[in-house]
């Protein structure tokens, strides 16, 4: 070695430039398995649609479906639960009567969310912690609520909302309930789609 | 020449071996005065062993498949009968494995309460205090991970309450609770995970840091009642001159101390494996033992009691932003413990008067959440005040007092100690037992 000088800034330059590319390569090497967590193809695939026949759902009633896995429930709402929605003791009391959260498609933005006023068609996930809300369709005071005007009630952490899945003011759920993308095919029959899976949930 | 397998033969071939042995066991010098709340750190490494031994075992025998083999049957659900019923004693290494998680926290709770007291945490112990409550962090992980694997109903959507507490976390929130699940709902993937973190992630860490913990402990040594540092006193006692006059080491004198601890310890556990496993719904829960269901939310939904104080936080506040962060402050808090408690005096033997009421309110507070989390508080109202009380704005009170009551034990002890506000005793010289 002809040359016994070190020269630090050299070395620095070449350890700090070689430590940089290395944890970027690193950084690039972690993305395959960071992203191993997303859902798979095949949780992808069995978000595929479902149809549902609504003909055999009773006035008052309600029936949960499986899709994606998550419990979208079909009520057939009374007349006298569909008048609750634009009444002043329920929609005084919403954190979001105007439904203006994207929480339901375009063609739901209305007070009974739904696209027949009749039917609500929805994904009974609580937005608080995911759970599933009971149905109460008693018009009339409940324990948890003495002006109750039929709706859901989350058993966790006690969220309530109105028939339609608007959220009441007081619940710690954030957001009204999730309304998915769908089609009437025909009078009784209707296609739930969604979308881009996280689009609505 | 020297013998095959000799003590020589050892030493000349690993000669760290015996030092590392008397630095850690024979030549550990640990003040004398060690009390009753000294036990539940070697309590908590035998249960490590325990849940490590018991593991191993379960894991021969569980699926961790959310396939359904009956209908509404999940496999894993399924194997978790299997061992119950089916496999030789599996029952036995199953309750062993339960019992040994919840006694891990009460263990774990009164290892951590001890440090309060005496002032463990203080300088320069503030290291061992930081990788303890790693451990607590990751053992948190791994109990609720764990939790999840029998894939009942209560494992179902705890995971579900539990992994959507990640979505109040704003812009990526949805995203982050996905990539958890790994689907668009808690499900297979979710459990396949969990059991990886479960037997191989977590422990790995657990154990590092777990060696971490006793090697930083043994580098600036033990803590004692008195809160006196043993090794800043005089020198010398019957081992070795350079000892500290207080202390003893620790083989064998403290491991035969623990053994005591450790006989009515087993004794305990043995009592709760053989005569009442689930301990009334408080180890493991009833709803539990019905399976996984993604469309019924059990009615009572619940943590097992270990999490029940912070999750009262997260459902008093009727915000799920707020609540969460509530939470996750509320763990995150005692990780500021040495540089929030400015007082310099350690234990509780010669603090103001002001610290031990502060400590017993808090330790009140944290039992009283436990409560509220657990649905007892709720059940207790109902029956003295009657059935027709409004539960949610009791709930909401009491709730309320205790969170500023837990809170307000960390703002009262910086404001106490910052501001020489305290007035502390004389601390000894020594420690007060010495001859």
């Amino acid at each position: 070695m002809a040359d016994e000088v070190v020269d630090h800034g050299r070395r620095r330059f070449l350890t700090a430039t070689t430590a940089v590319v290395g944890l970027g390569g690193l950084g690039t090497a972690i993305e395959p398995f960071v992203r191993s967590w997303m859902p798979s193809a095949r949780s992808k695939a069995a978000g595929a649609p479902v149809t549902i026949d609504v003909s055999k759902i009773q006035s008052g009633q309600i029936v949960d479906y499986g899709w994606r896995g998550q419990p979208v429930c079909v009520v057939n709402r009374t007349e006298a639960m569909l008048a609750t929605l634009t009444s002043s003791t329920v929609t005084s009391r919403l954190k979001d009567p105007d439904c203006n959260a994207v929480q339901q498609p375009p063609n739901c933005k209305n007070p009974h969310r739904s696209i027949k006023a009749q039917y609500l068609i929805m994904i009974r996930i609580c937005t608080h912690l995911g759970c599933v809300p009971d149905f109460k369709p008693k018009i009339g005071p409940e324990t948890f609520d003495p002006e109750w005007r039929s709706g859901f009630f989350c058993p966790c952490h006690h969220s309530r909302y109105d028939i339609s899945g608007r959220v009441y003011d007081g619940s710690p759920a954030p957001l009204n309930m999730a309304i998915p993308e769908y089609q009437w095919i025909d009078d009784t029959h209707v296609r739930v789609t969604g979308k881009e899976p996280a689009t609505y949930v | 020449m020297i013998k095959v397998f000799s003590k020589e033969w050892f030493v000349e071939r690993a000669p760290g071996l015996l030092p590392a042995y008397r630095k850690h066991m024979t030549e550990y010098y640990a003040p004398k005065n060690f009390n009753f709340m000294y036990y539940f750190g070697s309590l908590a490494l035998l249960i490590l062993v325990n849940q490590i031994v018991t593991g191993i075992f379960l894991a021969m025998f569980y699926t961790p498949s959310a396939r359904q083999v009956f209908p509404g049957v999940s496999e894993a659900f399924a194997s978790v009968q299997y061992i119950m019923r089916d496999v030789d004693w599996g029952w036995l290494i199953r309750f062993m494995h339960t019992t040994g998680a919840s006694m891990f926290f009460i263990v774990i709770y009164f290892h951590m309460f001890r440090s309060l007291m005496y002032g463990s945490y203080k300088k320069p112990r503030e290291l061992v205090w930081l990788l303890g409550m790693l451990v607590f962090l990751i053992l948190m992980a791994e109990a609720f991970m764990g939790y999840v694997l029998p894939w009942g109903n209560m494992s179902y959507w705890g995971a579900k309450v539990i992994i959507s507490i990640f979505s109040a976390i704003p812009w990526i929130g949805d995203t982050l609770v996905t990539w958890i699940m790994g689907n668009f709902i808690v499900g297979g993937p979710t459990l396949n995970r969990f059991f990886s973190l479960h037997v191989i992630a977590l422990p790995l860490v657990l154990l590092l840091l777990v060696v971490l913990h006793l090697a930083a402990l043994h580098e600036v040594g033990s803590n004692n009642p008195d809160g006196v540092d043993v090794k800043h006193g005089p020198k010398g006692n019957r081992w070795s001159p350079d000892a500290p006059k207080d202390g003893i080491p620790f083989h064998p004198y403290y491991t035969l101390k623990d053994m005591v601890g450790v006989g009515v310890f087993l004794l305990i556990c043995a009592f709760i494996i053989f005569m009442a496993p689930k301990v009334g719904g408080w180890f493991i829960e009833h709803e539990n033992f019905a399976p996984a269901n993604s469309l019924v939310t059990p009615p009572d939904i619940k943590p097992v009691w270990y999490f029940s104080p912070f999750y009262a936080i997260l459902r008093t506040i009727p915000d799920k932003g707020l609540g969460a962060l509530a939470l996750l402050c509320s763990i995150a808090v005692l990780f500021f413990m040495p540089w929030l408690d400015r007082g310099k005096v350690k234990s509780i033997r010669y603090r103001g008067t002001s610290y031990k009421v502060a400590l017993t309110l808090f330790a009140i507070a944290f039992v009283c959440l436990g409560l509220i989390g657990a649905d007892v508080a709720s059940k207790v109202i109902l029956h003295v005040l009657g059935p027709n009380t409004d539960i949610t704005w009791w709930l909401h009170l009491i709730g309320y007092i205790f969170i500023a009551i837990y809170f307000g034990y960390f703002v009262f002890l910086w404001v106490y100690t910052f501001f020489g506000l305290e007035r502390t005793k004389p601390v000894p010289e020594r420690v007060t037992t010495h001859d």
